[in-house]
């Protein structure tokens, strides 16, 4: 006899949040949202509380303060009687000098060292294995420190450079003086400078001269015709490659039309704003003219470079390693010399396995040089959140305004780097 | 789900550091450091006779003295001392969040960092000012012949700020070379990646008896600026600025009335001088209303001597560092140090 029962009819028990799967999961999150808020809540509070147990409000009105500190190295005008605010700017600019330079030179020194890694030649292979597990093994405050000390305590005084026989001499025809406070290299400045320039005052048998100098708008205008030069040597070669398209020939000298159209505008205002080259001298306790590039500078930059060229070369031997063996066989078959199947074949596939990753260590590149607080060089972390911080008091102020910048440049390099990667990933139809 | 457990147990981890962090602040200092049995105490992290670890391994100084000095007060054992190595930089943080509960690291006394850092000066324990070292053979003899030099300076200080308003006051340049701790600044210095190592006056003294050869550097005559160098404490616990302002003061006066170390013992046996009994406790009520033991003073000046003990012991004419007493003399002997007395 079959007897025909209806499942049991069963209410909404409490315990089916934690046993039944169904409402499982939907009960952890609903719980550790609770946790995480009240976490949140409580973290805020305490803060608010204990900076007003100890006095102190919240307030970014230090930085329009003056800040009574002097920088060493700053891009833009600065002394000791401007605002935090600005301090924190001429900061924010030598960190991303930094790691502009760095990662320019990362990059140059990752891609060769990746390729040479996997050099048929034992020797280049091997050196390159011991450059690349050298410098990614060892932190990179102690490369920091290393090179800092040597340009420090390796390096000849300033001083040494003077008298007859001087200890020390410039180098490359006496144009660069390696120090132990830097290197001064020379500058271009320009006679006829757009931003104006002063005349020295005539003295007994020398007559007045104009002094160079250089501003902003010089180097705009340079950089300006630079820039169309190069996209005229692009459209030079979008021509070239459509008449070869049509004809089958390619029209003669189209290398040296490309050159030309490159180098004759620049070199034409080089020459109208009268350019010339400032030379480093000894006067007094220092060199002075031309470029100072300090010591914290170069152990920074050098030691962020190499040590991100490592890792960045290990990327590139990944990212070739991906394309497959019969790729270049197919392309030797084809009668492709090496260059042209490394350049056509092999690195545009490279590209996709290796611009994510690269992305990453540019921003790792762009975090550590915060690291530059050990060499005293004055990057956002030195000035806003060191000085500053410091003589005004104002931590949890500061420290969120680098946390912001520091997040906003990340998102802004990954964003630039994303739309390149989107470029060039395998595009799929 | 794996997510939300680890969102969840950071959450949990968040509550619990955040709860260790408020409860610093619940009680008052006196209290805390009684029940903890040691005091923190934050020193520079190292200046030959201001504060720095011996060949034993033990904190010794000027400054040093300071933090043993308050033990004794309040815990009754000069060793009973937790020292805290801070740079410029660290120092006051390490004071506003309560990692330390005095901070003795020749720290200038100035208006913001007592008004707006809500910090609490107790008094001054070493007049200073701040000076340049150069090395002899620059053949420099005045700070008003550095125009262009490089200096070495220690970030995060009010000599920073001096330095600044020095050389733009004589319409001169120089080039900063920003540098954490002393003994950075120290390398940099002999290496000679800068010409001149400004700090106040008693420090370049100090950094200089460490040298190999001393007599190949030389202190600039000019003093830029007053930094009157003193303990500190957080603002707000006004019992415990009291005990810390009346140790030091116990110092001064102990010197300024002949109680030293060595007779110490013999005057708690009673003397002619009511201030003296008052100070040793024979006399009056002073250590219950500070909270602490009655003999409280007698026993700091047993365990550490009198502040001009402290000093030639320290920093003295007779030690390396070899300082005059100069504007730390008594006010008796035409120098700054007063104490208010104890009545």
């Amino acid at each position: 006899m079959a007897t025909i029962t209806d499942p049991p009819a069963e209410g909404f028990r409490l315990s089916q949040l934690i046993y039944d799967t169904r409402y499982r999961s939907m009960t952890i999150q609903v719980v550790a949202f609770i946790l995480i808020m009240a976490g949140l809540i409580w973290l805020v509070n305490n803060a608010v509380q204990n900076l007003a147990a100890l006095g102190k409000d919240f307030d970014f009105g230090f930085l329009g303060n003056r800040a009574g500190y002097d920088i060493n190295q700053r891009l833009i005008e600065y002394t000791n009687n401007s605002t935090h605010g600005r301090a924190a700017i001429v900061g924010i600019l030598n960190t991303l000098l930094v790691a502009v330079l760095g990662c320019i030179t990362a990059t140059i020194l990752g891609v060769i060292a990746g390729v040479l890694r996997l050099s048929k030649n034992w020797i280049v292979g091997r050196l390159m294995t011991v450059y690349v597990e050298g410098f990614r093994n060892v932190p990179l405050l102690l490369w920091i420190i290393v090179i800092f000390a040597v340009m420090t305590e390796g390096m000849p005084q300033p001083r040494d450079f003077r008298g007859d026989e001087p200890e020390a001499t410039m180098s490359v025809f006496g144009s660069v003086a390696v120090t132990n406070r830097g290197i001064y290299i020379p500058n271009v400045l320009f006679t006829r400078s757009l931003g104006g320039n002063e005349m020295s005052e005539a003295a007994d048998g020398v007559p007045a001269a104009v002094i160079p100098a250089a501003s902003f708008g010089d180097w705009a205008l340079f950089l300006a015709v630079l820039i169309a030069g190069v996209l005229g040597s692009g459209a030079i070669g979008r021509w070239a490659k459509a008449k070869q398209e049509a004809t089958g020939v390619r029209p003669p000298g189209v290398f040296w039309m490309r050159a030309a159209s490159i180098l004759v505008p620049a070199i034409i205002v080089l020459i109208a704003l009268g350019a010339t080259l400032d030379y480093p001298e000894l006067t007094g306790f220092n060199f002075s003219g031309g470029i100072h590039l300090r010591n914290a500078l170069i152990a920074l930059w050098f030691a962020l470079s190499l040590y991100t060229g490592a890792f960045i070369a290990e990327i590139v031997r990944a990212g070739i390693m991906s394309v497959s063996k019969g790729q270049t066989e197919a392309s030797s078959a084809l009668g492709m010399r090496a260059s042209w199947t490394m350049n056509l074949v092999i690195l545009p596939q490279a590209l996709r396995v290796i611009i994510p990753p690269l992305i990453s260590q540019f921003l790792n590149l762009t975090k550590n040089s915060s690291l530059a607080l050990a060499v005293g060089y004055m990057d956002v972390r030195s000035t806003l959140g060191g000085i500053t911080i410091n003589q005004t008091g104002r931590e949890l102020e500061g420290m969120l305004l680098l946390g912001v910048f520091y997040l906003a440049t990340s998102l802004i390099i990954s964003a630039v780097m994303n739309v390149y990667n989107n470029s060039v990933k395998l595009k799929e139809r | 789900m794996k997510k939300s457990v680890l969102l969840g147990t950071i959450a949990v981890a968040g509550l619990a550091s955040g709860a260790a962090y408020a409860d610093g602040h619940s009680s008052g200092t006196l209290a805390e450091v009684q029940e903890r049995g040691t005091l923190n105490c934050g020193v520079s992290t190292g200046l030959t006779g201001f504060a720095a670890p011996n060949a034993e391994g033990e904190w010794e100084g000027f400054d040093v003295a300071v933090c043993r000095a308050v033990a004794v007060a309040v815990l009754g054992d000069a060793s009973a001392v937790e020292f805290v190595p801070t740079t410029g930089q660290t120092r006051f943080t390490a004071l506003a969040s309560g990692e330390v509960d005095v901070l003795a690291r020749n720290t200038t006394w100035t208006f913001s960092r007592d008004v707006d850092l809500a910090f609490e000066f107790i008094g001054v324990n070493y007049y200073d000012g701040q000076g340049f070292m150069v090395p002899r053979d620059l053949g420099v003899s005045s700070a008003l012949e550095l125009d262009g030099a490089t200096v070495c300076i220690q970030t995060g200080t009010t000599t920073e700020l001096n330095l600044a308003d020095f050389f733009s006051s004589n319409n001169m340049s120089y080039e900063p070379v920003p540098i954490e701790t002393n003994a950075e600044a120290q390398q940099q210095y002999l290496a000679g990646a800068c010409d001149v190592y400004t700090t106040d006056a008693s420090g370049l003294a100090a950094t200089r008896a460490t040298f190999e050869d001393p007599s190949a550097h030389v202190v600039l005559p000019e003093i830029i600026s007053k930094e009157p160098l003193g303990p500190l404490v957080r603002h707000g616990d006004h019992e415990w600025g009291d005990i810390v302002r009346w140790t030091l003061n116990a110092l001064i006066s102990a010197e300024e009335l002949g109680i030293t170390s060595a007779n110490v013992g013999e005057l708690l046996g009673g003397t002619e001088n009511p201030e003296i009994n008052r100070i040793l406790g024979t006399e009056g009520e002073l250590g219950s209303m500070l909270g602490l033991e009655a003999d409280w003073a007698a026993n700091v000046l047993a365990a550490v001597g009198n502040y001009g003990e402290i000093f030639e012991g320290n920093i003295g004419e007779s030690t390396p560092i070899g300082l005059a007493r100069g504007l730390n003399a008594q006010w008796t002997d035409g120098g700054l140090l007063y104490s208010p007395p104890f009545r």
